[in-house]
């Protein structure tokens, strides 16, 4: 809403507060102001000239050469290139000397080899909107529309020397989407009066109601229209005080009769419909609900089909309007009209809300319906507008409104005691003060001992309950003036969930080990929703999405997270190394949640580390990742409930990629990305692991327990093993520790050997075995017993031959 | 005799000195005391004396044994001394080489924020609850004081997956499926961070998802003065203990008062600039007293209990924090970005 700051005045006494402190008070109580204009700043120098002759400019075709009064001795000579610029006209003149928005100077200039003494100005030069400027200059000067005097202020005139107040209204203070509800906000800031208009109307003996009828067919939609008629109008343009005022409100000017309809919008913020009588196609106003199908040409020349949830006004035959949103074309007030048939409504915020909705027209007159219109104002501005058609448009005002009504309107009573204002704002504000408040904002009050009981004026239907009353009295008290107090009562223990912890812990060891924490987005499109997705599982996908690439929900991280590895290898980072941690999403049925999983996935590409000067320089590979992975799971006290199994992952290469099993069940997947999907997102050599963080943190583990220091030597016997490549170390291992029984407390891979001294197919693995009694000293044929058992049963259960 | 005793002294103690490494100091040791040396050869001859002068000579051979053997001792450490820092010397390095790196990552800036916040409030007694990124419209605006068809729905354009299913708008509606757990009871003192998704288009400002961190207690006796007072804190812990809060009336239908947080600006100190926009305060974040609907809805007599609740943008707070001037920058995961929050202040 675009308050201007001298119409302003005419409801409320601003004397003594300028523009930019009533904007800081405006702020501070309630309604955040979001900047204020002037609208003449940087300008002066502009006046009333009058164009005495005319001719084309000798040497030029476009240019025409005036003769202007300017209100000096002397007329000069301007020379114009508007195409609209007339002898007789006054026109915006800026003198030499003069300055226009962006300091652009007007000199002494020659043109074409003609004396140009000034300039004649367009609105647009003067730095009005080209969108808010009358159509028949937006392509040229502004031609002044009634008898100014040559030499006046134009500024003044044209009200540029005001200072426009944007307010950011949110939706419950509809009220002051009107001038006259921002000067009921504005009384009650300042603890000033409210002057409202007092609408005088002349009526003809003629009634109203022997030209039309109104029928109402959809009461709950529609519980007041107000018809009424005035003929004999003229139209042509509205007065310069109605059109600058309407400019500064950002409306654009049309005609006297429209314009007319838009000033009571703004002023009363009711809207108003004017239909030309002599077109409504009959004698008889009825509202209803469209038929399914129908259709209807809008003011805008688009054809609309209806729907039943569309309210419309029809002759009784045809609508001739989409109730609240836009009028017909087909009724419109044009320049040959002489009798007005006047709309004035109370219609229901959720049909209008539907309709501005179905059709995407959203127009001031539905945004306001749509948060709810003061019912008692319908009346009245029904007639402020007939008065202003009788005064500035030659109009006669038939006698009486035809009305259908079966509004209810009653103002809401609330009461509400002191104890509950001062225990919810954690204040001690006296009850007179309280009264005060409310009086200030024109609520009236009776008090009973220690309750209060307030009558709020229908045009604040945002007041409902007492907690709204509250924050009305909170407001205009002061928020600054409430101390700063913590919750007394119960202590609670603040802490993170074992959960919550434990992912804290994992986000520091990954980060510890070198990796960066990205977060990526959530929607993705449909290719990538699921690749390389743990679950096979239909993605969650929008209703209407924004677009193709923001359309799914994603079922992995992966996807995104080589996105960023590609975003990153473009901008000449080689070495990538990065996590994430976040919600995937697994479809259940329709209108149910779907299934939120938390998933962790890391890329890793490039250098791990590197000590140029020393020649240390380590490329990633399975086994850096896997170490990443191995120590994590180690800090999460899983080690050896995962198990690492070759596997085939589309996208992922079929040779060096992992499933991870924890306790037997697959939780993820880790090894190198495709080489062919790595070609396509042009990516280097890339690792990556996803895997169900859930499943991990949620995996419970045995309590940690202390556990004695060995007090005796332990035994290390090394033993090479040649078995088939087939055979993988992870195999042998186990049935290492299988065989090995109680003594054998640790078995670790330290050599493999795959060349050319060993036959064909073969490779030779080490091991290195660690046997240790708690007890006691080990002897050696304790330990010899033990360990041939490990080697028969790697002979018969791996193949494996100890090598010489 | 004792001449000749008092000879060789002398003579050792010449060689000593002029010894340059431990060899021939060891030869010394050797040639002078070993048993077939001269001190030793001079004492043979000691059968020729008489009774009383042969302890004499004794006590003098003996003597001169022990200056000989305490020079070779003295001698001996200088030379070993000498010796290593020889070696050290050579063993000399570019102690300004770079050393080996160690490469660690860190966390995303919105989590640095995130969790810096919840650490926070964990210190005020608040516990972290979590919830679904795509909600049921019941929770994310109904339970919210929303009615489908409410005007303020507009508020935030939402991301519908069907009639009934959307894409939470913002982390409030958590405070409905927390208060519910209660079975109408207090106290609640919560924070619930997560993402949130609009239909915005992505540009320096605005963000389809974005993070925000919800703020809820519930108890009886609980006011507005207790809101400000927990803004208070929350503002001076993470921007400075100079920093000064405003709050502004606003609405939100979730929340009755309801109120915008400002803080003080620090760039111009209240005197107004750029960032501030020439008011001398930045908007922070969206806070209020829980409307009783909210609560009733929840299971709260909200005769007995009153609450409040704060929603903080965690991309926001980032930027004020750190002058982040874009949010893309949060969802690009430029590592060039990333690394530079791994500095703790």
């Amino acid at each position: 809403m675009f308050v201007s700051y001298k119409w302003l005045q005419e409801y409320v006494d601003l004397s003594g507060v300028t523009a930019t402190e009533l904007a800081d008070k405006i702020t501070k109580s309630g309604i955040e102001v979001e900047g204020v204009e002037i609208l003449n700043e940087g300008m002066k120098g502009l006046v009333v000239g009058h164009v005495l002759e005319r001719e084309q400019h000798p040497n030029a075709d476009k240019l025409n050469k005036c003769l202007v009064d300017v209100g000096e001795e002397e007329p000069v000579q301007i020379i114009c290139g508007a195409p609209n610029v007339d002898k007789g006209q006054h026109v915006i003149v800026a003198k030499v000397g003069a300055v226009l928005p962006g300091n652009f100077k007007i000199k002494k200039a020659k043109l074409r080899g003609e004396e140009s003494h000034g300039m004649i100005c367009s609105l647009q030069e003067l730095g009005v909107e080209s969108k808010f400027v009358a159509k028949e200059f937006s392509e040229g000067i502004f031609v002044f529309p009634n008898e100014v005097t040559v030499g006046d202020d134009a500024l003044e005139l044209l009200n540029r020397d005001d200072q426009i107040l944007e307010l950011g209204l949110t939706p419950n203070r509809a009220d002051c989407l009107s001038m006259l509800g921002v000067a009921y906000e504005v009384a009650a800031i300042l603890g000033r009066e409210v002057k409202l208009p007092k609408p005088e109307v002349t009526s003809t003996s003629e009634k109203a109601s022997d030209y039309i009828s109104v029928t109402v067919d959809a009461a709950e939609d529609n519980p007041l229209y107000v018809a009424k008629v005035i003929k004999n109008v003229k139209v042509g343009p509205s007065p310069l005080w109605m059109q600058t005022r309407l400019m500064a409100a950002g409306v654009r000017p049309h005609n006297n009769v429209v314009d007319i309809t838009n000033y009571i919008l703004m002023e009363y913020g009711q809207p108003l419909h004017a239909f030309d009588y002599d077109r409504f196609g009959s004698k008889e106003i009825l509202v209803r609900r469209a038929h399914q199908g129908e259709s209807m040409t809008t003011l805008d020349d688009t054809k609309r089909t209806l729907t039943t949830d569309h309210l419309v006004i029809t002759n009784g035959k045809e609508p001739v309007a989409l109730a609240g949103v836009m009028g017909g074309a087909n009724s419109e007030v044009e320049t040959g009209t002489t009798t007005v048939l006047l709309e004035s409504a109370y219609f229901v915020g959720a049909s209008i809300r539907k309709a501005s909705k179905d059709h995407g027209l959203r127009s001031e007159a539905s945004a306001r319906y749509e948060k709810g219109v003061d019912p008692n104002r319908v009346r009245a501005a029904a007639e402020r507008a007939a008065e202003l058609l009788a005064l500035y448009a030659n109009g006669e005002v038939l006698e009486g409104s035809v009305e259908a009504d079966t509004l209810k309107v009653e103002p809401a009573v609330i009461s509400i005691t002191l104890e509950k204002i001062n225990g919810v704002l954690g204040t001690d504000i006296s009850m007179d003060a309280v009264k005060d408040i409310f009086a200030r904002l024109q609520f009236t009050t009776s008090v009973e001992g220690n309750e209060i009981t307030v009558t709020v004026p229908t045009r604040r239907g945002d007041i409902t309950i007492e907690e709204d009353l509250v924050e009305e009295v909170g407001r205009i008290y002061g928020y600054d003036n409430i101390p700063k107090t913590l919750p007394k009562g119960a202590s609670t223990p603040g802490k993170l969930s074992d959960y919550q912890k434990k992912r804290r812990i994992v986000r520091r060891y990954l980060e510890s080990a070198g990796l960066y924490q990205a977060v990526t987005y959530s929607l993705t499109n449909e290719a990538k929703a699921t690749q390389f997705a743990l679950d096979n599982r239909e993605p969650v996908k929008l209703a209407m999405p924004m677009s193709e690439d923001r359309s799914v929900l994603r079922l992995s991280i992966l996807p995104q997270l080589l996105e960023v590895v590609k975003y990153n290898s473009a901008r000449q980072n080689d070495s990538i190394a990065l996590y994430e941690t976040g919600a995937v999403f697994l479809s259940t049925e329709q209108d149910k949640l779907p299934e939120e999983k938390e998933h962790l996935a890391a890329a890793i590409t490039g250098l791990w580390h590197q000590q140029p000067w020393q020649g240390e320089k380590k490329v990633v590979d399975y086994y850096v990742l896997k170490g990443v992975l191995e120590g994590l799971l180690a800090r999460l006290g899983l080690t050896g409930r995962v198990e690492f199994c070759q596997a085939t992952v589309e996208g992922m290469h079929p040779g060096r990629t992992a499933d991870l099993l924890l306790d037997n069940k697959k939780i993820g997947f880790v090894g190198q990305i495709h080489p062919n999907v790595q070609k396509e997102l042009d990516l280097k050599e890339t690792y990556v692991f996803e895997l169900s963080l859930k499943a991990l943190l949620e995996a419970e583990i045995a309590p940690l327990r202390y556990e004695s220091i060995p007090r005796y030597p332990s035994i290390t016997r090394d033993i090479a093993l040649v078995v088939d490549k087939k055979v993988v170390a992870g195999k042998i291992s186990d049935i290492i520790t299988e065989a090995g029984g109680n003594l054998l407390k640790d078995v670790s891979v330290f050599d493999l050997y795959e060349g050319d001294r060993l036959e064909e197919g073969k490779k030779s693995i080490a091991f290195s075995l660690k046997y240790f009694d708690p007890e006691k000293t080990l002897t050696d044929e304790e330990v010899t017993k033990a360990h041939d058992k490990v080697l028969q049963a790697v002979k018969e259960e791996a193949g494996a031959v100890l090598r010489g | 005799m004792e001449q000749r005793l008092v000879e060789l002294q002398q003579e050792a103690l010449e060689g000593i000195k002029k010894a340059t490494d431990l060899k021939e100091l060891n030869d010394i040791r050797v040639s002078y005391l070993g048993k077939k040396g001269p001190i030793t050869e001079v004492l043979k001859g000691m059968g020729k004396l008489s009774a009383e002068e042969r302890p004499k000579m004794g006590a003098l051979a003996n003597e001169v044994r022990d200056v000989i053997a305490q020079a070779i001792e003295e001698k001996q450490s200088i030379l070993e001394e000498e010796a290593v820092a020889k070696k050290l010397a050579s063993e000399t390095i570019d102690v300004t080489l770079p050393g080996r790196q160690v490469k660690t990552g860190n966390h995303h800036p919105l989590t640095r924020i995130i969790e810096e916040i919840e650490d926070l409030f964990i210190g005020m007694g608040y516990t972290i609850a979590e919830g679904p990124e795509v909600e049921s419209d019941y929770y994310n605006f109904e339970a919210l004081n929303l009615p489908k068809g409410h005007p303020a729905r507009d508020m935030q354009d939402s991301f519908y997956i069907t009639e009934e299913l959307l894409l939470r708008t913002h982390t409030s509606p958590m405070q409905a499926r927390t208060m519910e757990k209660q079975n109408g009871k207090g106290p609640v003192k919560i924070i619930c961070p997560g993402k949130v998704y609009r239909r915005d288009n992505d540009d320096a400002t605005h963000s389809h998802q974005f993070m925000q961190i919800e703020g809820l207690v519930v108890d009886e006796n609980i006011q507005m003065s207790d809101l400000k007072g927990t803004l208070d804190v929350f503002a001076k812990k993470m921007f400075g203990e100079d920093r000064e809060i405003r709050l502004r009336p606003s609405f939100f239908p979730f929340t009755e008062p309801s109120v915008e947080m400002d803080i003080s600006c620090k760039i111009c100190s209240g005197k107004g600039c750029n960032v501030c926009k020439g008011t001398g305060w930045i908007e922070v974040l969206g806070a209020g007293m829980v409307h009783p609907n909210v609560l009733e809805m929840a299971g709260y007599d909200s005769k007995k209990y009153t609450g409040f609740a704060f929603g903080i943008g965690s991309e926001r707070i980032a930027m004020l924090k750190y002058g982040i001037d874009d949010i893309r920058h949060y969802y690009t995961n430029d590592v060039r970005f990333l690394k530079q929050f791994s500095i703790h202040e």
